[in-house]
């Protein structure tokens, strides 16, 4: 029985694409918007973007954002090391370890992060001297509350102790998002606890963690502006100082915002190549760079792949 | 009488109020392949699970090499091995999934030396060199350097067949292996496994793959209802079952 073949005229008819007005009048009415928006922020002189540009680079305002950037920076490093330790616990099998993992979440994510702060920056009132000794024994030093707690220690504490709390969450989503028989193969090749979690989960757990930690960091950008209260001269706090004195709000609100987008920015673009790097191995589409001997024949590849460039692919091992 | 490689004295094991091993005993002799056959919940696989401790048994006793595994004996009590202890046990004794659990973030070649480099403490370049030998063994040195979502199924489970055989286990378990794949990918698995057996490794392999059962190996053991039924020669346990038990299932396999 032969193959039927095709006619012309049931082979090659060519396609129209579906035409949808309705979406053209959409991109009309967003793009007509944009430009209202554009020509209102160029024309109102209300804007000042005069005083925008003299205060942009302005040293006070560098200064502050350099403390934003700090304080944003440590916070999250301190936040994420105690959120690891916080979902590691709150898997653990101890009972003990895990509810106090739990309580240490409940407490931080649910009282307010302006209440934390002010409750660190005023902390001597509560415990007027901090001592270094055994409990119920003797003491060894002691230092006053007041002196250890500068705003910007009190600032770090309550931004890191309540990240710590979210962080917890999210590590711990990551890592249950990791199937089972990873862990058992881990096991079943000798592997403790702690090499399986560094060496097999926590790699895997990164590609869940990573999106929402980028959320995190960019919100932690932002709750440092919440530190004002307490005196801590972060970017808000900096422009604040100024528009006091020259009663220039607008514009130099607008100066911190940039600021914020700015970093947002640079902060997204990070987020995008740690996601590439942790995402190795999950993109099976993108063929690995296969090695020079992989592209002979299959059945003899085994032994050419040896016989040819094991330098080669040892470095890229390395 | 040499010591067999395994020595399992009436195991068992429950899952809540659900007894799955109900004392299960059997010696595994150094070079044999023994195939474990049964309808699924018969307990076969909680069994391989039960000889690296990946499970713990509820009660009997159990040895790898005259080392008993999971406990230590002082006078009539077993008292618990600690992690660290079960897991320098469990690098004795390979392993092999269903669901190959390769690690997706390492290449190939990565999860043949992760056993090795971070078990084993060997040097990474002579991890490395053997590494390349085992995927060579499995057909698979072209490989080296692909992540295993670039490998198909049968070519996974090879790179977990080198992987556990990278550790030099005195004894490995296959846990249904082959049941994962595509039928036209079996066969390289199981040549694999084929010539794992010719070099004389000692295999403990649950399967239902009855053709490699009676070619490959050298006892059957048939379980049902966590219960060890009949064990013998592949042919005679394939071909003229004693047991009823038996029979049923294999007539409904055969069917």
């Amino acid at each position: 029985m032969t193959l039927y073949q095709a006619t012309e005229d049931e082979k090659g008819l060519s396609i129209v694409p579906a035409r949808y007005a309705g979406r053209w009048v959409m991109a009309g009415v967003v793009v007509l918007g944009v430009v209202l928006l554009g020509y209102g922020m160029v024309t109102n002189q209300r804007f000042q973007w005069d005083v925008v540009g003299e205060y942009l680079f302005a040293a006070p305002v560098m200064s502050g954002l350099a403390n934003t950037l700090l304080l944003t920076a440590v916070s999250m490093a301190i936040g994420i090391v105690l959120g690891i330790g916080v979902a590691v616990c709150r898997l653990s099998p101890n009972p003990i370890l895990s509810s106090a993992a739990w309580a240490y979440s409940w407490f931080f994510r649910g009282t307010p992060l302006m209440v934390q702060l002010l409750f660190w920056f005023f902390m001597a009132a509560l415990v007027p001297k901090l001592v270094l000794g055994v409990p119920f024994g003797p003491s060894f030093f002691e230092i006053s509350t007041n002196t250890l707690i500068s705003p910007f220690t009190a600032a770090l504490l309550g931004l890191a102790l309540n990240e710590g709390a979210y962080m917890g969450e999210i590590v711990r989503s990551g890592i249950r998002a990791i199937p089972v028989g990873q862990t058992e193969a881990a096991k079943a090749m000798g592997m403790s606890r702690l090499q399986t979690m560094r060496r097999v989960i926590l790699p895997q757990a990164m590609r869940v963690i990573i999106p929402p930690t980028g959320n995190e960091t960019i919100g932690m950008l932002k709750y440092t502006s919440l530190v004002i209260v307490i005196g801590y001269s972060e970017l808000l706090t900096s422009v604040s100082i100024i528009y006091s004195r020259t009663f220039q709000t607008i514009p130099l609100l607008i100066v911190a915002a940039l600021w914020y987008l700015a970093v947002t920015a640079v902060l997204s673009v990070g987020q995008y190549y740690v996601e590439r790097h942790f995402e190795r191995g999950f993109t099976p589409h993108k063929a690995a760079k296969p090695a020079a001997a992989a592209k002979a024949a299959p059945v003899h590849a085994a032994a050419v792949a040896l016989a040819s460039g094991p330098e080669a692919e040892l470095e890229k091992v390395k | 009488m040499k010591e067999p490689i395994v020595r399992a004295r009436d195991i068992r094991k429950s899952f809540g109020n659900v007894e799955v091993l109900k004392g299960i005993s059997l010696d595994i002799n150094a070079g044999e392949v023994a195939c474990l056959l049964g309808p699924s919940g018969s307990g076969k696989s909680t069994f391989l699970r039960c000889i690296n401790h990946l499970e713990k048994i509820d009660g009997g006793q159990l040895w790898v090499q005259g080392e008993r595994i999971g406990y230590r004996r002082s006078g009539n009590k077993l008292h618990e091995l600690k992690e660290h202890e079960t897991a320098k046990q469990r690098a004795h004794v390979g392993m092999v999934f269903q669901q190959f659990n390769l690690f997706p973030h390492r290449t190939a070649l990565e999860n043949v030396i992760e056993g090795p480099t971070v078990v084993q403490r060997i040097p990474k370049e002579q991890a490395i060199e053997e590494g390349r030998q085992l995927l060579a063994r499995v057909g698979l040195a072209d490989k080296a350097n692909h992540y295993p979502g670039q490998l198909s199924g049968g070519q996974q489970q090879r790179v977990a067949i080198a992987r556990s055989l990278a550790l030099k286990p005195s004894v490995m378990l296959f846990d249904e292996p082959t049941s994962a794949l595509d039928p036209e990918l079996v066969g390289e698995v199981l040549d694999v496994m084929r010539s794992l057996a010719d070099s004389g490794m000692t295999m403990i392999v649950v399967t239902h793959e009855m053709g490699f059962a009676k070619e490959v190996g050298n006892v059957v053991h048939f379980m049902a209802d966590g219960q060890l039924v009949e064990s013998g020669d592949p042919h005679q346990v394939l071909e003229d079952p004693r047991e009823p038990r038996t029979q049923a299932f294999l007539s409904k396999v055969l069917a």
